[in-house]
């Protein structure tokens, strides 16, 4: 007999090992999430994906799916701690939508669109981020980056070259290209290393393909993330 | 019971916008909703706008702000429909974020100024104005929620003639104002 | 310094340091010793010597607040900013000293002579002001004081021939009870344990009902037992010696009077548990005990207390390595501990799995509190059941207080768990007392209603920190300065911390100035319950306490700094034209913004 918790009051079935946020989605439930992404271990640093277990608020991309869970994910108020976890990324940053070649194809973005998210509501940091465009084929943009490691993660463990690292601490925390210079186009990246085709936001971008799509024909533009995320497994 | 009589039974609502540091696109998309228009006016009385070409705002229901505050006159002018709107809506990516003149927030202002007046090729021995007409730039261009209370937001670069209107005649008819998907966008 | 000069200074660290790359915090710590700073040639040689991307290294040098990766003075002087030095004076003595030499606050000196700039709390609260002058603290700062450092400086006088009663650090002993009363043989403790076999030896652990003095309060023969139980041979034992909680100071005075025992309680804890390795996590602004502490622990080496076939038990094989921290209050947590011991930034990990499975590279690990470990050795000398014989049912034996703040008597305190706030104040000579802050930053704010209360784990639970506030203090000030830390020493790995916490700072900075509106009481709430409920670790989801209890039991403290009870920009909007206005050199009326002609509805 396979085994099953309760998602917002419906029985979800997982396999050992399964987190809450793969059990869930593999039954069809969308679970808010930036960090996480299926070909990796799970990170835990956006939070978006919290849910609540037995009262208590828990990240479900790590946390392993039990027996008899009771899991509330998709409630009035775990939405509205997930806006403002959402406003707390759009002050941080700079993200300026309608200049940034990744809208409607951005996580970010969508996710906000999907919560509902009217306004950044904080006050913004404004911080100063110069982007770095010397390398042929890509771009950084820093202004838009949220911390989510996939970068970091996927030059290290897959394309074996550890091109990015997070340096400096807490609010100063930025990421960092594996050069003395501190620029791109001293490093081994190249455009086709899956950490140049990761980023969930705008920073890492390709050069001369800007716009080849036009702005509300894009991806999340037809269909809500938690629509495409489903259908492609993302 | 007909349309009349139900206007009559709801008087009509005192609306007021005005554009700061924007590109009027808000109030173009605001005329986007074509000949909805002539179902908005049966609605609401434009106090100050460009629409109406009224100079200052008395009380209203309604403010609609579009773009951000980088100025002194933008804060004069924002204050003033603060005190005069019961309900205050941040309209289009400027008012909500800065957008694009908030791209400027990582220079320094004066610096700038000197960029542009005395040291661009072309402008040598040039001054920056100082005319007292002229209002000041803040050191940083900021959302308006930043600088008065706003009570709703409608993001989009601009929000599309639809989302508009949804979100008037939500807030014109007492329900609280939703955009959804494909509604909200950002661009 | 030439590139040939960075790779000489990194492969010399790096041979010191066996090259091995989970040292790479120890070896950066060791070159910049030699060199002042980490330029980016001294990182990329560490890199290539210790055979680990450049990138990492500098992920890690960025990471550490006592780590410069931009140039600094031949003097750093950092001044401990915890409230009760502030208390002090601290502030008004950090600008007389910039004033004295010339040199504005958190930059170089034109000279490249010196820099002065704040710290996040040295663990001298009992005889601050404090300040560490190149790592080594300086205690009881005053007015003489800050001439004389000035003019030692002025005098380029290297720090060694500097007067040592400037870094004279008193234990400040004022109550002892088991653990600090009675003298205890090196070995003592560990030989009556081997006497009573490690089974027995680990029911006496589960009869005392141990639970860990860093504040959490888990029970340490469960951990014990797990870390014991799982599976693997290589176990580890580490002493979390990163006493960082604002207003702590009790492991400073353990680790330097009562180290044999912090010592023998951890290899009691290898006895028990298996291992073979032990570490010590000494934070940075202990850096002046390490040569103290790696006496003893030659010491205890010769006399067989540590190495191969301990006190002759064959196969009882345990060695304990010193590392040290570089300022991060986060390396606390244990998973962010473990982290740092590998080298790595002091990110905290997911839990589970839990360190007592997979710790230390991987390990089943034990990660206790420095005066846990001293705790045992109480246990195996005197037997599980004498130990619980104090305390409260539930919080068993005694608990180290560091007391501080408004008092006649500052200092340690060792008192039986179950004893009452209002009884300690009276012991340390604290009168007309408003709050009392227990626990440091992340605990409990207290107000007078409440010091009936008991320090135990059942109702006041607390690392051991005691801050007292008379009612000349302003509560709004203390929260203020606990949200600063917490801003500051947020690893900024999850949103909500790395963000929620300069948030609040921004609010309570915003008050402080005096353009607060009650709508930011509201905001600061809604962030409080954010870091709570969302945060990864304990640093985030505690960040909000002294908020949230100052927002409770001291509100008008808050209130008196709004000006406004609806809405006030954050910022000075005036302010905010003068680029512009000294730029376009008007002083036209319409060149200012008044604030109050205008305010909004």
């Amino acid at each position: 007999m396979s085994r099953q918790f309760l998602f917002d009051g419906q029985p979800v079935p997982f396999e050992d090992g399964q987190t809450i946020l793969q059990a869930a989605h593999a039954a069809g439930h969308y679970i808010p999430h930036l960090c996480w992404h299926p070909d990796f271990p799970p990170h835990g640093s956006c939070k978006l994906c919290i849910v609540k277990v037995g009262g208590r608020h828990v990240s479900s991309c790590a946390l392993p799916a039990k027996e008899g869970m009771e899991v509330e994910s998709n409630t009035p108020e775990i939405n509205g701690e997930r806006r403002a976890l959402l406003q707390m990324l759009f002050v941080e940053g700079n993200h300026f939508c309608p200049s940034c070649e990744k809208s409607g194809n951005c996580q970010l973005q969508a996710l906000a669109y999907d919560l509902e998210m009217l306004t950044p509501r904080f006050n913004h940091f404004f911080p100063d981020r110069p982007v770095d465009a010397s390398h042929r084929d890509m771009l950084l943009d820093f202004n838009r980056c949220i911390f989510c490691e996939l970068c970091v993660r996927a030059s290290r463990d897959v394309d074996g070259k550890n091109v990015f690292a997070l340096t400096g601490r807490g609010i100063h925390k930025h990421l960092a290209v594996n050069a003395e210079s501190g620029r791109l186009a001293d490093t081994d990246f190249a455009a086709d290393d899956l950490a140049a085709n990761i980023c969930p936001v705008g920073v890492i971008l390709h050069k001369r393909v800007g716009f080849a799509v036009t702005i509300g024909k894009r991806k999340y533009d037809a269909k809500p993330i938690h629509t495409v995320a489903l259908e492609e497994g993302e | 019971m007909d349309n009349a009589a139900r206007d009559a039974r709801r008087p009509k609502l005192r609306v007021a916008t005005t554009s700061l540091a924007g590109c009027f696109g808000c109030h173009m998309s605001l005329l986007d909703i074509d000949e909805r228009l002539f179902d908005l006016v049966e609605l609401v009385d434009f106090d100050r706008s460009p629409l109406t070409d009224i100079k200052h705002c008395g009380p209203c229901d309604i403010g609609l702000i579009e773009g951000g505050v980088c100025n002194a006159e933008n804060v004069h002018v924002l204050r003033e429909f603060r005190r005069n709107c019961k309900i205050l809506v941040a309209v289009g990516a400027c008012s909500v974020n800065g957008g694009l003149p908030a791209q400027r927030n990582h220079l320094d202002v004066g610096a700038c100024l000197q960029q542009v007046y005395q040291y661009r090729e072309g402008v040598a021995g040039a001054q920056i104005p100082s005319d007292p007409e002229l209002p000041l730039l803040l050191d940083k261009v900021r959302p308006i929620h930043e600088v008065v209370r706003v009570d709703y937001f409608v993001p989009g670069c601009p929000p599309s003639g639809d989302a508009l209107w949804k979100f008037l005649t939500d807030l014109i008819s007492g329900r609280t104002p939703r955009l959804s998907h494909p509604m909200l966008h950002y661009d | 310094m030439g590139r040939l000069d960075a790779s000489q200074l990194a492969a010399q660290a790096c041979t010191r340091n066996g090259g091995d790359a989970t040292r790479l915090l120890q070896v950066l710590i060791d070159v910049q010793e030699k060199a002042g700073w980490l330029s980016a040639e001294l990182i990329s040689a560490v890199a290539a010597e210790l055979g680990v991307p450049r990138v990492r290294v500098e992920g890690v040098a960025g990471f550490y607040s006592f780590l410069y990766t931009e140039p600094v003075g031949n003097y750093r002087v950092l001044f401990s900013d915890n409230i009760t030095d502030r208390m002090l004076g601290a502030p008004e003595l950090m600008d007389a000293l910039c004033g004295k030499l010339w040199v504005e606050r958190g930059k170089l000196s034109e000279d490249g002579l010196v820099s002065v700039d704040t710290t996040s709390c040295t663990g001298m609260c009992d005889q601050g002001p404090a300040l560490l002058v190149n790592g080594r603290p300086l205690t009881r700062v005053d007015h003489r004081r800050v001439n004389q450092i000035a003019e030692l400086i002025r005098r380029k006088e290297p720090l060694y021939a500097w007067p040592s009663e400037l870094f004279r650090v008193d234990d400040n002993i004022r109550r002892r009870d088991a653990l600090l009363g009675p003298d205890q043989r090196p070995g003592e403790a560990l030989r009556a344990a081997l006497t009573r076999g490690r089974e027995d030896w680990l029911a006496q652990m589960r009869l005392s009902n141990l639970r860990g003095r860093g504040g959490a309060g888990f029970t340490t023969a469960v951990k014990w037992q797990a870390c014991r139980d799982a599976a693997g041979a290589d176990k580890v034992v580490v002493c979390n010696a990163d006493e960082g909680e604002p207003g702590t100071f009790k492991d400073r005075v353990l680790l330097s009077s009562f180290a044999d025992q912090v010592f023998e309680g951890m290899t009691l804890a290898a006895w028990a548990v298996g291992a073979q390795r032990g570490f010590l996590y000494l934070r940075g602004e202990y850096r002046y005990l390490l040569d103290h502490l790696q006496h003893v622990l030659a010491r205890r080496r010769s006399a067989g207390l540590l190495g191969n076939a301990i006190l002759g038990e064959t196969g009882f094989d345990f060695d304990i390595d010193i590392h040290l921290g570089a300022g991060a209050y986060v390396c606390g947590e244990e998973t962010a501990l473990l982290e740092s011991l590998e080298g790595k930034r002091g990110t905290p990990r997911i839990r589970p799995p839990f360190p007592v499975t997979h710790g230390y590279l991987g390990r089943p690990t034990v990660v206790n509190n420095v005066e846990t470990l001293a705790k045992t050795t109480l246990i195996a000398l005197h037997g599980g059941e004498a130990f619980a014989a104090t305390g409260t049912a539930q919080s068993t034996g005694t608990k180290l207080l560091s007391i501080s703040g408004d008092c006649a008597y500052p200092g340690i305190y060792e008192y039986p768990f179950g004893v009452s706030i209002e009884h300690v104040l009276e012991d340390c000579g604290a009168s007309d007392v408003q709050a009392v802050q227990v626990g440091g930053a992340s605990g409990m704010t207290l107000a007078s209603y409440e010091f009936h209360r008991r320090i135990a784990f059942e109702d006041v639970p607390t690392a051991g920190a005691f801050m007292i506030f008379d009612s000349s203090r302003d509560m709004f000030e203390v929260a203020r300065n606990f949200v600063h830390f917490f801003a500051h020493e947020s690893c900024g790995f999850c949103t909500p911390c790395r963000v929620g916490t300069s948030l609040l700072d921004n609010y309570m900075n915003k008050l402080a100035s005096g353009y607060g509106a009650k709508m930011d009481l509201a905001d600061i709430e809604w962030i409080n319950r954010l870091l709570r409920q969302s945060s990864h670790c304990g640093l985030g989801s505690s960040a909000p306490n002294a908020v949230v209890d100052a927002l409770v039991k001291f509100r008008p403290a808050f209130e008196r700094h709004l000006r406004n009870l609806d809405f006030e920009p954050a910022f000075d909007l005036n302010a905010a034209l003068a680029g512009a206005r000294t730029a376009a050199g008007r002083d036209d009326p319409g060149a200012f913004l008044d604030r109050e002609q205008e305010t909004t509805r």
